[in-house]
């Protein structure tokens, strides 16, 4: 039996296997914030709460109304994705011609308020969620357990992104939001409502990091805090894959999950620093990120 | 309209300085987390345990109570800042609670170089009565001494021998794991391996895969809060338990395994030192308790009731606030009260009573929310606690 390192070559697979899982969290998550930046030149700080109160959805739609975690899958993100829109249209949408800064600034504001809100009502050490039965159990592959739900959350994760790649990039409607991000008035000279567009860009982005929120509720702690603990991971993926750019976090997502998970095996202690680490490297040498146009 | 003001100052002075006599006043300061990861196991629910401790002690003894409390934010200089505050200029007597372990090594020193009163609950640092003791000190609920002995040792009398620690990253958990390995392996067991974990982290997979990989029959815990919830959460994903390997919640309160689910966390053997559902007088005073936070109390705010009340006890037999005196009585008066039943309070500051070894129920055996342990065993008060002339205290003389 040949070794790597010191590490048995089943370990070595189990271990990128579950990288990648935790890589589709930080695709779907990066995907959102690419794609609001990208579209709407929003720092969008509040994507972490949002994540939470993906969670907290799925959990309310269980407790209050009975609804499983399929039908929170869909619903969720609406929900929320509702609730992005309000706040784009009440807030966001004022910002819009000044500084990155204020932006950033405002929906920090936000995130803030939305774990105050979440804390205050149902406290810190978070809620219970189970794991949908069809789901539970899993597989063994050989070289290591694979819980048939970190499965789903791979195939969910993939499809999501690849769905929101092809709109973007190869429909009109995609082309329409990259027309209007390119040249606004230009767009709306052909009678194309562009606050509309933006607005339900914003509520899809917000969805996106919803859905991610009930992926995640089986599987993590449901607690207020559970976005703050992801989201500075998750701009470090931007960033590494380049402000705005669709491919590029969905790419680094997956491939700093598979990093990351490498790290926890060589060097445990540092798997938490390995992504800022990568991230002022790519600074240095490439400061646009791996996938962005240099401006 | 300023010498009305003036004078109507002076008079309410001149009153006040006349119940001064016939009064003492105390003022507590409860000082946690508030808002952070601990503010559920202490934050507001202490200061309401403070407050209870206050009115169940009884206002026709001579002693008035004030109780004052604030958020430490688990940052030892925040804490810092509050206490000297408090001592200087606000008369507080003494600081109640005060959860992380470091933040309660900064307050025991403030304390005892303003010779005040220190009753801490929620810290887990077993050297706040050993190396780190204070003659102004009192240590009520737990440490990580009584937590690794209590689960430690019951696990490896249970038959797990081989232990791998996923432990964070951090003082408390290093501790913690120190602690344990020791009892461990004062058993006859022996520890296998040991991972340490960012602090704090989200996904524990690929460490509970190295725990598996090691074929060590119990994994221990060294860490609190998120994180524990975390690692038994996904253990159970991966079928770490139905693969016959045990876990063992080091630090864990009743309030993670209400946030778990007993789906997830049934079978989980853990040590406390209350738990609302004991006998009737936990469970009357927990209801009474519930009925003003909404949520059955942990240890640490039941450890705030017990300490407060014993210290008051404590000024209503001293006949006065002063330092030295109250602690003297604390400590030679022996301790009871409904929670913690009777014990005393060692002359290293250590509070001494029973702890409990807790199993979380399987969701058949709960008849309710809150309804999550069974007892497994309790362990004696001579026995739960470091022995006195262990833990290097200079006052244990």
């Amino acid at each position: 039996m040949f070794e790597l390192l010191g590490i048995p070559p089943q370990a070595l697979f189990g271990q990128l296997l579950l990288g990648l899982i935790n890589g589709s969290f930080y695709a779907i998550l990066s995907l959102g914030l690419a794609i609001i930046f990208g579209l709407l030149n929003i720092i969008n700080f509040t994507h972490g709460a949002q994540y939470m109160m993906g969670a907290f959805a799925a959990w309310m739609l269980l407790n209050y109304l009975g609804i499983p975690y399929w039908g929170a899958l869909i619903v969720a993100p609406i929900v929320v994705g509702a609730v992005g829109i309000v706040l784009e249209r009440l807030l966001i949408s004022r910002l819009y011609h000044l500084d990155h800064l204020y932006g950033l600034l405002l929906t920090f504001g936000l995130a803030l308020i939305a774990t105050g809100v979440f804390r205050n009502f149902y406290g810190i050490s978070g809620l219970p969620y189970g794991m949908p039965s069809q789901l539970s159990g899993g597989q063994n592959l050989g070289f290591m357990f694979m819980p048939n739900y970190r499965g789903w959350v791979i195939v969910a994760s993939l499809v999501v992104c690849f769905a929101t790649w092809f709109i973007i990039e190869r429909t009109r409607l995609g082309a329409y939001l990259r027309a209007a991000t390119e040249n606004p008035t230009m767009v709306g000279a052909f009678g194309i409502n562009v606050p509309r567009l933006i607005t339900l860009t914003y509520g899809f982005g917000v969805g996106l990091a919803a859905f991610a929120g009930v992926l995640a509720a089986p599987i993590y702690n449901v607690n207020p805090n559970m976005g703050a603990d992801l989201i500075i991971v998750v701009f470090a993926v931007v960033v590494i894959g380049g402000m705005g750019s669709i491919l590029g976090s969905i790419v680094t997502g997956f491939g700093l999950g598979l990093i990351e998970g490498l790290t926890r095996v060589f060097y445990p202690e540092g798997s938490a620093v390995v992504i800022f680490v990568i991230m002022a490297i790519v600074l240095l040498v490439k400061p646009a990120g791996l996938f962005g146009r240099t401006v | 309209m300023k010498k009305t003001g003036l004078i109507a100052a002076s008079i309410v002075g001149l009153l006040m300085a006349s119940a001064a006599h016939a009064q003492t006043s105390i003022k507590i300061g409860v000082l946690n987390d508030r808002s952070g990861i601990y503010s559920d196991i202490t934050g507001e629910g202490s200061a309401i345990a403070a407050q209870m401790a206050a009115e169940d002690f009884g206002t026709d003894k001579g002693i008035t109570v004030e109780v004052v409390s604030a958020d430490h934010q688990n940052k030892p200089d925040v804490g810092s800042n509050i206490a000297r505050q408090w001592y200087d200029t606000e008369n507080v007597d003494v600081i109640a609670d005060v959860p992380t372990s470091s933040v309660a090594l900064a307050i025991n020193d403030i304390t005892r170089e303003k010779n005040k009163i220190f009753l801490n609950s929620g810290a887990a640092t077993s050297d706040l009565t050993g190396s780190k003791c204070s003659p102004n000190t009192v240590h009520w609920t737990y440490d990580t001494w009584a937590l690794a002995n209590g689960t430690g040792s019951a696990m490896v009398n249970a038959g797990g021998k081989t232990w791998f620690f996923l432990t964070a990253d951090y003082a408390f958990g290093h501790a913690l794991e120190r602690d344990t390995s020791a009892v461990v392996v004062a058993n006859g067991g022996e520890v296998l391996g040991v991972v340490r974990t960012p602090f704090p982290g989200t996904d524990f997979s690929s460490f509970l895969l190295q725990a598996q990989a090691s074929g060590a029959q119990v994994i221990g815990l060294a860490n609190a809060g998120g994180d524990t919830i975390n690692s038994i959460k996904q253990a159970s994903e991966f079928g770490i338990t139905q693969g016959g390997q045990a876990l063992a919640g080091l630090l864990m309160f009743v309030n993670d395994v209400h946030a778990l689910g007993l789906d997830v966390a049934q079978g989980l053997v853990l040590t406390e030192s209350f738990y609302w559902d004991l006998n009737d007088q936990t469970r009357e005073w927990s209801a009474r308790f519930e009925e003003k936070t909404g949520k059955k109390p942990s240890m640490i705010q039941a450890g705030v009731y017990g300490a407060v009340l014993h210290y008051l006890k404590a000024v209503e037999a001293a006949g006065t606030k002063d330092a030295e005196a109250v602690m003297a009585k604390m400590k030679e008066m022996p301790t009871d009260d409904p929670l913690f039943g009777k014990g005393v309070v060692r002359q290293d500051g250590r509070k001494v009573h029973p702890m409990y070894l807790f199993r979380v129920k399987t969701p058949d055996q709960s008849k309710g929310e809150w309804d999550l342990y069974e007892t497994v065993a309790t362990i004696p008060a001579d026995k739960a606690f470091r022995p006195l002339a262990d833990g290097g205290c200079e006052l244990a003389k």
